[in-house]
């Protein structure tokens, strides 16, 4: 799995670093496995406990109505409900909308548009699924049959969808006082000017229109909360599926007003995110709200159906790009205009995701002198778009990715010689981009030649002269992705030892299934020597961890890992001064080898977990230490760091159905050093069937009247085991960021940004006789079966 | 879901007494259409009358030169009997390819076949092969049997005992499945039996399973997939939907009725 290429632009490895031993960069298996696989997680639906209130969502039905009345006496008087509520409520508590934290302004400098998102609808629905009455029941059923007995008179309104329309002067508003026109916001970045003379003098200038298709996250546990009311202390406490406690501590306090200390934020296990848990959503604070008016215990986990029209969507844009080239080929500018579509309210991070992520990564790993990008963002009557695995990387490489095929084409190039001729080359690094990121290390010519390597591109034409024998096209497709690790840039560890020598880690972030839990331990056995069964680990708890940034944007092992790694540097140079005085030695004198301290250049030592021990027993510490070995670090990164690689994949379509098969897919990722390869893996590959899934399969539909079409695993098809292809994986350790200490470059995401590309640029190589040039994802069968036919007609 | 009493009657005759008895009752086989509807309470019926526990319902036996498989049977036993495999493997092949493994361990072809799902796999089969679908009461041709979307020839109290189908010369089935729900898009189930030649689509007809007899008669001259290039199943009355346009399936229904034809013939 880890072969070393030659060393390019390395850092040479201390042969004496303790990361290079005891167990980091091995494939230990994951710690919390067994615990998943027996069922003994902790998951929200699983917390019970005696009395505790069931609360359900009653959804509005309609894209656009307006609320003339919400009749709930009946419901209120239904066997075993305890309350319903209404946009009235909230109201009466004086709220308005959810807090939100615009990290952007518009192109003129003026403010976003942040137009209210209530709790529960305020005299009208945006989109189907939009929250219109609560029940709080003593059984989830009970709450349930209420739900039917509510009365809504809805005043249907025109809707609309599509986020080009809704810029349409003729389009219905969402937001007639907050966002004219739809508008959201029009935001821009990168010299236009420059941009726009540098194509105007280009050779060649390729014009690509294509479509970010929009996706449902589908995190295999629903997003759910139980709520709960300390009468001692008036104290309440949210715990559940969430990817960041202390993101929604704070949030939740800006909008009750509450001191923090009042809200508790924890997360134990989350049955997956992707992104859609990140967002403070209507739920979120209904929950709240109604635990510390209620002050009961109060459960919600969302329903699959539910969960189809409310977990926040991702993607959906419409862009063009104009890639600017000179004569040899060489890329002198980019220009991208983006309409986006964020739904019909502005979600916590909705205006995030299409613009700053984007353009982090915008011209990949190559050498444009020039780029531009605006983006309109409009709202819809469709479910909030926020972030999703890659979060505004996986479009921004997506559009570049499938220019630089098409300009191939164009100019008669091919694909791999283009990129190579506009990779950043070794000697170039550190790379200031147009945009202003330093790219700080790479090596992605070597990746890319060893990923084509891999995937056997020399016989390939022999493989597609074999395809055509019986009726088939193959294609290959190469796709070289540039990620940037991101997200709030801190995070904190502590390691507190006891006297039997064993550990508890606790870290602010969190893990929603990726093996942090291993991660974390690996890098601290590593320091200490001692086996990683004698650490357990803590996460996420406003009240018990320290702080953390939470879960997204591949940012967790660096930060939270590198939090760790400095709290176990910590902790050994404390242990050194007990050794040095156990030892009768001067500090300065006392060398560390992970597990044992020694005098150097004798073989008087003590083992490490003695002087854990000796650290608890006051007659033997200095008269200066404090007893205990208990420490807390925290890390700000120093510097975004830029995983890449080169995805390659080989795809064979059936002329007669239009099925495509994925023959072969290989990738070679550079996310720097690697603590686990084989967590690594599982997230490599994750990430690459949810690019496939968006690549050939996942269409989310609403119809003209704004119902989701594709709201159930019937009509909505996330890729399965038998439709996916055998992964080769090969990770580059040859670059790693000298941004942190462990080297280490996010690895979540990359699947997910490098798949898309890499899949439709393989589908049309294969089509490519029948004239296509470009699709739109998903490619579907028919889709593919039309173009073919097409041609032939 | 809604409240409803569970019965678990021992015999064919306490469960037909029980549908007689209670209007609205309805029979549950392997559950896997009916609890689902249930839990998303878009049905409720007020009985439920488990088949799990009444005798004589499942199982697998030859009876002479005909292949016999109890209503109660699971997909999964009928993908894995040896006597299916070496009888009718096309039809062992249908059972492997129905949904995922836990819909083919509790999903059973009695309870298929009673629902007549249009996009299901069975209806082909016994269509094509020319089963006979026996009830508490009576035997019925598949041709009688099956009567639109959702609809059977099954009176309120009459339950599906057991179907036996005709051994074949020849059969093969070919699936094309729903990226999304793995129900047929379009299924084409070809089998070339001794005096007749049986061509059955499920999953494209706007009125449910049919048979295309302008595919059997040109197999019957010669059961060879050339026997059907230039002709084609036109898209009128085949279901659109978002998952394929009518023209894409009658398209497919070509298609795949010739690979079964070249399977069926070991090609």
């Amino acid at each position: 799995m880890q072969t070393k290429i030659e060393a390019l632009a390395a850092e040479p490895v201390d042969p004496a670093d303790a990361l290079a031993k005891f167990g980091v960069g091995q494939p230990m298996r994951r710690i919390e496995d067994r615990r998943f696989i027996t069922g003994a997680g902790l998951y929200t639906d699983d917390e019970r406990e005696p009395g505790m209130l069931h609360a359900a969502f009653l959804r509005s039905p309609h894209a656009h109505a307006g609320i003339r009345s919400v009749d709930v006496a009946a419901a209120a008087a239904a066997p075993g409900v305890v309350a319903v509520f209404t946009g009235a409520d909230w109201q009466a508590a004086g709220l308005t909308g959810l807090p939100l934290r615009p990290t952007i302004k518009q192109a003129d400098g003026s403010p976003i548009a942040t137009p209210p998102r209530p709790g529960l609808a305020v005299g009208r629905v945006r989109h189907v699924g939009d929250c219109v009455a609560l029940v709080v029941a003593k059984t989830a059923r009970a709450a349930l049959d209420a739900l039917e007995l509510i009365a809504v008179d809805y005043a249907p309104l025109p809707c609309v969808v599509d986020a080009r329309e809704a810029l349409q002067t003729t389009a219905p508003a969402l937001w007639p006082d907050h966002a004219p026109g739809n508008l959201g916001f029009l935001w821009r970045v990168g010299d236009a000017d420059k941009t726009a003379g540098a194509l105007a003098s280009a050779a060649h200038v390729v014009t690509l229109d294509l479509v970010n298709n929009r996706l449902v996250p589908n995190s295999m546990e629903p997003r759910g909360v139980v709520v709960r009311h300390d009468a001692a202390t008036g104290r309440v406490t949210l715990s559940g599926s969430i990817q960041n406690p202390f993101g929604f501590q704070s949030l939740l306090c800006e909008l009750f007003g509450w001191p923090k200390d009042k809200l508790r934020c924890r997360a134990d296990d989350v049955g997956g995110g992707f992104g859609c848990k990140n967002q403070l959503q209507p739920e979120h604070a209904m929950m709240v709200l109604v635990c510390e008016k209620l002050k009961r215990t109060v459960k919600w986990v969302n329903d699959r159906s539910g969960s189809f029209v409310s977990d926040a969507h991702a993607r959906d844009l419409s862009t063009t790009v104009r890639l600017g080239l000179d004569a040899s080929g060489r890329f002198v500018a980019l220009a991208v205009e983006t309409v986006a579509n964020l739904g019909a309210y502005m979600s916590t991070n909705g205006a995030l995701i299409p613009t700053l992520p984007t353009a982090a990564v915008l011209g990949g790993a190559y050498t444009i002198p020039a780029i531009s990008m605006q983006v309109h963002a409009a709202f819809t009557n469709t479910v909030p778009v926020d972030a999703y695995r890659g979060a505004g990387r996986p479009e921004a490489i997506y559009l570049l990715e499938r220019t630089i095929d098409v300009a191939a084409r164009q100019l008669g190039i091919p694909a791999a010689r283009l990129r190579r001729k506009n990779l950043i080359r070794p000697a170039q690094l550190p790379y200031r981009t147009a945009l202003g990121r330093d790219i700080d290390s790479g090596a992605f010519e070597t990746v890319l030649t060893r990923a084509l390597e891999l995937a056997d591109e020399k016989g390939f034409a022999k493989r597609a002269a074999l395809a055509k024998k019986h009726n088939a096209r193959r294609g290959l497709g190469i796709a070289y992705y540039l990620e940037a690790t991101l997200g709030p840039p801190a995070d904190s560890a502590r390691i507190a030892f006891a006297p039997d020598g064993s550990a508890v880690i606790s870290v602010g972030t969190q893990s929603n299934g990726q093996g942090h839990e291993t991660s974390f331990t690996q890098i601290a056995a590593a320091q200490f020597g001692i086996a990683p069964d004698a650490i357990a680990y803590r996460q996420a708890d406003t009240d018990i961890t320290p702080e953390g940034g939470g879960h997204g944007g591949s940012r967790s092992l660096q930060l939270g890992g590198t939090a760790v790694l400095l709290a176990a540097r910590q902790i050994i140079a404390k242990g050194k001064r007990i050794a040095a005085h156990l030892l009768e030695a001067g500090e300065a004198d006392i060398e560390y080898r992970p597990g044992r301290y020694a005098i150097a250049g004798t073989d008087r030592g003590v083992s490490f977990t003695e002087v854990v021990t000796a650290s608890f027993d006051p007659a033997r510490l200095g008269p200066d230490m404090a007893p205990g070995l208990d420490e807390t670090a925290r890390y700000e990164r120093e510097g975004f760091n830029y995983p890449n690689g080169a995805h390659v994949c080989e795809i064979e379509v059936d002329l007669a159905t239009g099925i495509p098969r994925i023959v072969n897919y290989v990738v070679v990722d550079d996310f720097g050093r690697i603590i686990n390869p084989l967590i690594v893996r599982g997230q490599v590959t994750g990430g690459i069937v949810q690019g496939i899934g968006q690549a050939l399969y996942e269409d989310t539909r609403y119809d003209a009247s704004g119902q989701l079409v594709t709201a159930s695993f019937m009509d909505y098809s996330l890729p399965r085991a038998d439709d996916l292809p055998p992964i080769t994986l090969e990770l580059f350790q040859d670059a790693p960021t000298r941004t942190n200490p462990l080297g280490a470059k996010g690895c979540g995401e990359a699947g997910a940004t490098g798949a898309p590309p890499a899949v439709v640029n393989a589908v049309v190589d294969a089509l490519e006789e029948f004239g296509v040039v470009h699709l739109d994802m998903p490619l579907t069968r028919e889709k593919l079966w039309s173009a073919i036919q097409g041609a032939k007609r | 879901m809604y409240e409803f009493k569970f019965h678990r009657p021992a015999t064919v005759r306490q469960a037909a007494n029980l549908l007689a008895k209670n209007e609205d009752a309805k029979l549950v086989a392997g559950g896997h259409t009916l609890i689902p509807v249930m839990k998303q309470r878009l049905a409720s019926p007020p009985h439920l009358v488990d088949l799990s526990k009444v005798e004589n319902l499942s199982g697998i036996e030859m009876k002479g030169r005909a292949l016999s498989i109890g209503a109660m049977t699971t997909h999964a036993d009928v993908a894995g009997s040896p006597i299916v495999g070496e009888a009718i493997p096309a039809l062992a092949y249908l059972a492997g390819v129905i949904g995922d493994p836990a819909v083919r361990h509790r999903g059973t072809i009695g309870g298929s076949l009673a629902n007549n799902d249009p996009t299901a796999d069975y209806p082909a089969a016994c269509l094509a092969l020319g089963a006979t679908i026996v009830t508490n009461k009576r035997r019925l041709k598949a041709e009688e049997f099956f009567a639109g979307l959702f609809t059977t020839a099954l009176e309120s109290d009459e339950i599906i005992t057991r179907v036996t189908f005709p051994l074949p010369k020849k059969a093969a089935y070919v699936k094309f499945r729903n990226q999304a729900s793995r129900y047929a898009l379009v299924g084409v189930f070809v089998a070339r039996r001794p005096s007749d030649v049986g061509v059955a689509v499920t999953g494209a007809g706007a009125d449910g399973v049919f048979r295309v007899t302008a595919f059997e008669e040109a197999l019957k001259k010669r059961f060879a997939s050339k026997a059907l290039e230039g002709l084609s199943v036109p898209a009128d009355g085949l279901n659109a939907d978002i998952h394929g346009s009518a023209e894409y399936r009658a398209h497919l229904i070509g298609v795949l009725a010739a690979r079964a034809v070249d399977a069926a013939n070991g090609k």
